[in-house]
């Protein structure tokens, strides 16, 4: 194989790779965002991969648009319309009342088609159940590449995708590129992305897509939805403050004093992921690479070591505060605030100290 | 029945260490396992097969190695083992992967009986992409479960699959056709530990090898990196945090000078905590 590097290429070296665009895909242009929703409402992280979306498209000087795949009705009409609140340009869409629930075979061909019919250069989606499960289906039936659940989404000088994942279990970061097919494909897990500003903008253009299919065509049914317990659904990806404990507060009993210190602060609790695999608390309450990424203003780890799956979850945080008996633990490496100290005993302090703090008596005194 | 169940060996990456100087993964001594959640998709198989009857074959595509892993699954219960090892498989990348691991499916289905189900764990450890399962679902035209936290029923007559599957806002019972693809979340099972006969006969199992042509691979440009569309082109250590944890001292009211701390730095957090602890 002779690799003679080619003239004229940038430094990165992809002289080697780079090859120049097969001619049918020279038509693909634009950024497109999948927006998901499930039982009428549409998961957030569609907005954060707008924000997203139209920061790609900004410096490729190219449109954003949303490609909304519903129901015929009104919650897929105000999917579209958020869509242009977000900064769609324009919305793709794909109505049929076989739409209403997810099933694979009929989103996979509503996506397809309208890429083959409209050509985006790039195409995201949310690395939810749905997303992966729809994004794996698409890219092989497009023989396209995909990226799972990039961090970090960019153009490069010659206008390539340049998307940014963790590789062994976050220890290290790798950018990814699809050079040489089309669409480039990447998923995004909820709250990697920040969420982009809503502006109210009026309702622009919409390009509908027929389905093609009978449910007759269709070999999955749903037999029926389980929708989760209210009571028991945890926010912990959109909490603004999460309190976490880990292995270190010994004993299911001591987990009580973060729901404890999470009840006063109005705050979410989640914690490490042995925790979930001793039994001591629900698997939606685990926080880093396997469990919930989350970006709350505040978050309060109590022994927790810290190791590198744990610290890819949180790394958004706007404060990271750890208590921790151990001076070296890696979360010190990471977190802004520190203090070294028996958790078991400070929690209970810090939850009455909070209380304290924060009663009404205290809050005139702010006000004042 | 036959059921297939594809596994993964992966790097134990609980146990790998970034090397502080060169940035490079130190492999060295790191233990390789098979992927965890594959552990609960092959419980999953040897569960329907004690029910249903017939015989589960486990397939991985890896280097010659990954034979551990095959025979671990062995003494797990699974009654043959399928290894996908050949050079032109390296560097492959999800849509490469699922190409030959699709077309070794094919060769099982007309070697040892059509597979009626094939099962996959959620994701792997060390790509934690869970694309390899839906991907060899589309290539061999199957229905596809993913995320399935239990199998509710199989009707062999009726050739229909009903599975619990987990999504954002809930679960969805689905039924759909056989043969299908199901990929399988954690902890919905405990592994078996395999019995004493399954771990004699795992020892001195064969385990059948196919080379990408032996496994009727028609076209090898399809396989390995030469296959794969995506191309990684840097891999670095993320940036190390420039400022250090500032620390806490306080032997006494240690609380009370975290929270002064935390709100020193943070200002606005008193009101906003104040407004959202308002709702308790
Ligand atoms: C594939 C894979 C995926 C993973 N995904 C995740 C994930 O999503 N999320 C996750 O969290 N982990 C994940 N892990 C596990 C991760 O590697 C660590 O094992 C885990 O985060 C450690 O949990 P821990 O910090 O609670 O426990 P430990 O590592 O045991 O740490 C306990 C800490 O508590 C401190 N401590 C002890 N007593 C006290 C006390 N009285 N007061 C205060 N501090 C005390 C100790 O000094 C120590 O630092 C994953 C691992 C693998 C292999």
């Amino acid at each position: 194989m002779s690799t003679a590097p080619k003239t004229a290429t940038s430094a990165s070296g992809r002289a080697a790779t780079k090859k120049e665009l097969p001619e049918h895909f020279k038509a693909y242009r634009h950024v497109w965002v999948f927006i998901e929703q499930e039982r009428g409402q549409v998961h957030p992280v569609s907005w954060e991969l707008m924000g997203a979306g139209r920061k790609l498209a900004d410096k490729l000087k190219v449109d954003l648009a949303a490609v909304v795949i519903g129901p015929e009705g009104e919650a897929t009409q105000n999917a579209a319309a958020e869509s242009f609140c977000y900064g769609a340009d324009l919305v793709y869409m794909v109505a049929d009342r076989l739409l209403a629930d997810y099933r694979n075979e009929s989103y996979t061909k509503a996506l397809t088609d309208v890429v083959n019919a409209y050509k985006p250069e790039i195409l995201l989606l949310g690395a939810t159940t749905l997303g992966r499960d729809l994004a794996g289906s698409v890219a092989t039936t497009l023989l396209t590449g995909l990226t799972a659940d990039c961090t970090e989404l960019d153009v490069d000088v010659d206008g390539s995708l340049a998307a940014t994942r963790p590789t062994f279990g976050g220890s290290l970061l790798c950018t990814i590129y699809t050079l040489n097919y089309r669409p480039q494909m990447a998923t995004v897990r909820p709250r990697v992305m920040p969420m982009p500003e809503r502006t109210v903008r009026p309702v622009g253009r919409i390009v509908s897509h027929p389905l093609g299919l009978v449910e007759d065509d269709i070999v999955t049914k749903v037999l029926s939805f389980m929708p989760d317990r209210e009571s028991a659904k945890s926010n912990l990806a959109y909490a603004d403050v999460v309190v976490a404990g880990g292995l270190g507060l010994g004993s299911p009993e001591n987990f009580q004093l973060v729901r404890q210190l999470a009840t006063v602060l109005g705050a979410e609790y989640g914690c490490s992921r042995p925790l979930v695999q001793k039994g001591w608390v629900t698997s939606d309450r685990q926080i880093g690479q396997t469990g919930k990424t989350i970006r709350p203003k505040l978050y309060i780890a109590a022994g927790i070591s810290g190791a590198i799956q744990h610290r890819v979850g949180v790394e958004g945080a706007d404060l990271i505060v750890a208590i921790n008996t151990d001076r070296n633990a890696p979360i010190f490496e990471f977190a802004h605030m520190g203090i070294i100290t028996d958790a078991i005993r400070l929690l209970p302090a810090l939850t009455a100290a909070f209380r304290a703090r924060l009663s009404p008596h205290s809050r005139d005194r702010i006000a004042s | 029945m036959h059921i297939v169940v594809c596994i993964k060996q992966v790097p134990d990456s609980a146990q790998i260490r970034v090397h502080p100087v060169t940035n490079t993964i130190m492999r060295q001594g790191v233990p390789t396992i098979i992927n965890p959640y594959d552990l609960f998709a092959l419980e999953a198989a040897l569960e329907l097969r004690d029910q249903f009857g017939g015989e589960v074959t486990v397939l991985t595509m890896g280097p010659p190695s990954a034979e551990d892993s095959l025979r671990k699954a062995l003494t797990f219960g699974a009654d043959r083992a399928v290894l996908l090892t050949d050079r032109f498989f390296a560097g492959a990348d999800t849509l490469a992967t699922t190409y030959a691991l699709a077309t070794a499916i094919c060769k099982i289905s007309t070697e040892f009986g059509a597979a009626d189900v094939v099962f996959t764990g959620k994701q792997t450890i060390d790509g934690d992409t869970a694309q390899v399962g839906p991907g060899i679902a589309k290539r061999l035209g199957l229905s596809q479960l993913t995320y399935v936290a239990k199998i509710s029923a199989l009707d062999l007559t009726a050739r229909t699959i009903d599975a619990e599957r987990r999504s954002e806002g809930g679960v969805q019972i689905l039924r759909t056709r056989l043969p299908c693809l199901v990929t399988m979340l954690e902890a919905t099972n405990q592994i078996r530990r395999g019995a004493m006969a399954d771990a004699l006969r795992a020892a001195r199992a064969p385990i059948v090898k196919w080379s990408a042509q032996e496994a009727g691979v028609e076209d090898i440009s399809k396989c390995g990196l030469r296959g794969s569309p995506t191309i990684v082109k840097r891999v670095f250590a993320p940036a190390a945090r420039s400022e250090k944890a500032v620390m806490i001292e306080a032997a006494e009211q240690p609380a009370e000078a975290l929270i002064d701390a935390i709100f020193k730095r943070q200002p606005t957090l008193e009101t906003e905590l104040a407004t959202l602890a308002r709702g308790y």
